[in-house]
């Protein structure tokens, strides 16, 4: 599939970089870039998963349990 | 711990009720368009948060970025653009940031800040969410009938569609509520437009060997000829899930949106929306969302790979079938026999057997599901 997207430079230390050109050999990885990438994709999804909030308050958890308990999933 | 909403926040875009009749009469003064049934839904589950974190109809910056990057142009994971198409017929004299009323047969349901009105191309939009520009696609076939102009912009939901379904229903605040009061920290999602057959209840039953819960979880809405009728799905689930389930790790409630027969791109789809109800985990098989021969048996899940962001984690399962040397189900991961004794537990063949009144054998579906929905007289759509 025809990807397109803008692309920005973020330097790494070119040990890192040789480190996983060795790495990536042989895997489904194209390049560096496409590898820190998923890397990276992964370990800010975790982070911001921490920082969500919950979306309800107490008043509304409540009503929701009254309902849930009227149509027999309680 | 049940799942972070997908791309942090639960969506909700409901009116509150005391604004709703200032709302109604509002709507007089703007330009109304009437909507069909999958568009309708669509909007109900961007204002309940199945869609989070969409907020309405997409724009085009995220419009594009979904159709080549398969994300939204803020970066995270998003596989199927929900659009609202319209003629410029229907919007003459609407400009960018007015607010219009949403009808669905006639009845006002919901209001649309308009942000962008664009051009769409259909053939291209095939392409990249089908993988295939055959009109035969069911999905495509669909796509090339929409209209010529695409409108993005935030929903607000005024009036519910009228829900024959209702005490199915949840939305997944509740769901996420419901999970937690059950005590469950896993939960994995089951996507099915089938009623059920024995590979069905195989399949969740060995994920729920080792997930707390499992969260059955039906589309209900436009599916392709042949495909099970709605009220035969949640009628043959109720009996299978009253006979052969405890009652305590299982939660089943419908969602209603199309199919759209996307395959790998519908099943991570699919798993956000589960996501969004608060499932760890979802469950992933055969071509999951294919139809015909479009797509490989595997692509759906091969898929997944491309997303370590997802925020749920999917369960690829092979297919059950039953073995007669084994004496029960099983597949090939755990069966080593030959396939002369294996019976394919066959969707295809099942329907078949029921559409010439016949009981499927037990290898292939439990008795009481299969009495069910032979009690109807068509349990099959007819017409699309």
């Amino acid at each position: 599939m025809e990807k397109r997207g803008k692309y920005t430079t973020v330097s790494i230390p070119v040990t890192l970089y040789n480190r996983i050109k060795r790495v990536i050999e042989g895997t489904g990885f194209t390049s560096v870039s496409s590898f820190v990438t998923y890397v990276l994709r992964e370990v800010v999804a975790s982070y911001e998963e921490e920082r969500s909030a919950e979306p309800f308050t107490e008043e509304e958890r409540e009503k929701i349990i009254e309902k849930l308990r009227k149509l027999g999933y309680l | 711990m049940v799942s972070k909403p997908h791309g942090g926040t639960l969506i909700r875009r409901v009116s509150p009720r005391d604004k709703r009749e200032t709302l109604i009469e509002e709507t007089n003064e703007m330009v109304s368009i009437d909507v069909p049934f999958d568009i309708a839904t669509d909007i109900e589950n961007i204002a309940y948060g199945v869609f989070s974190p969409l907020e309405g109809f997409v724009v085009q910056e995220d419009y594009t970025s979904i159709l080549y990057n398969m994300r939204l142009s803020n970066d995270i994971p998003w596989t199927f653009p929900i659009t609202l198409d319209v003629s410029p017929e229907e919007i003459k004299g609407v400009k960018e940031g007015d607010t219009i009323a949403i009808k669905h047969n006639g009845t006002f349901i919901a209001t649309l800040q308009v942000e962008e009105i664009y051009r769409w191309d259909k053939k291209r939009f095939a392409r990249h969410v089908y993988r295939t520009e055959d009109p035969n696609h069911p999905g495509v076939y669909k796509t090339y009938r929409k209209k010529e102009l695409l409108v993005g912009g935030k929903i607000l939901l005024i009036n519910e569609l009228p829900n024959p379904f209702y005490k199915y229903t949840l939305r997944p605040a509740e769901t996420r509520i419901l999970f937690r009061e059950k005590g469950w920290k896993t939960i994995v999602g089951f996507q099915t437009r089938n009623a059920p057959h024995i590979g069905h209840e195989y399949v969740q039953k060995s994920a729920l060997t080792f997930i707390d819960g499992l969260f059955i979880n039906p589309l209900v809405g436009w599916k392709k000829k042949n495909d099970y009728r709605d009220d035969v799905i949640i009628a043959a689930y109720e009996t299978l899930i009253k006979y052969y389930y405890p009652r305590n790790a299982v939660v089943f409630s419908i969602t209603r949106t199309p199919m759209r027969y996307a395959g790998p791109r519908e099943a991570i789809h699919h798993a956000i929306m589960r996501k969004n109800y608060g499932c760890t985990h979802f469950i992933v098989g055969r071509d999951h969302a294919g139809v015909g021969n479009y797509y490989g048996p595997y692509e759906a899940q091969e898929i997944f790979s491309e997303f370590p962001d997802l925020g749920i984690t999917p369960l690829f399962v092979k297919e059950f079938f039953y073995c007669r040397r084994c004496g029960g189900v099983a597949n090939e991961k755990v069966c080593p026999h030959s396939e002369e004794y294996r019976v394919k537990i066959s969707g295809t063949k099942i329907r078949q057997m029921i559409l010439s009144g016949q009981t499927p054998p037990e290898t292939m579906m439990r008795p009481e599901v299969a009495r069910v929905i032979l009690s109807y007289d068509n349990p099959f759509i007819e017409e699309v």
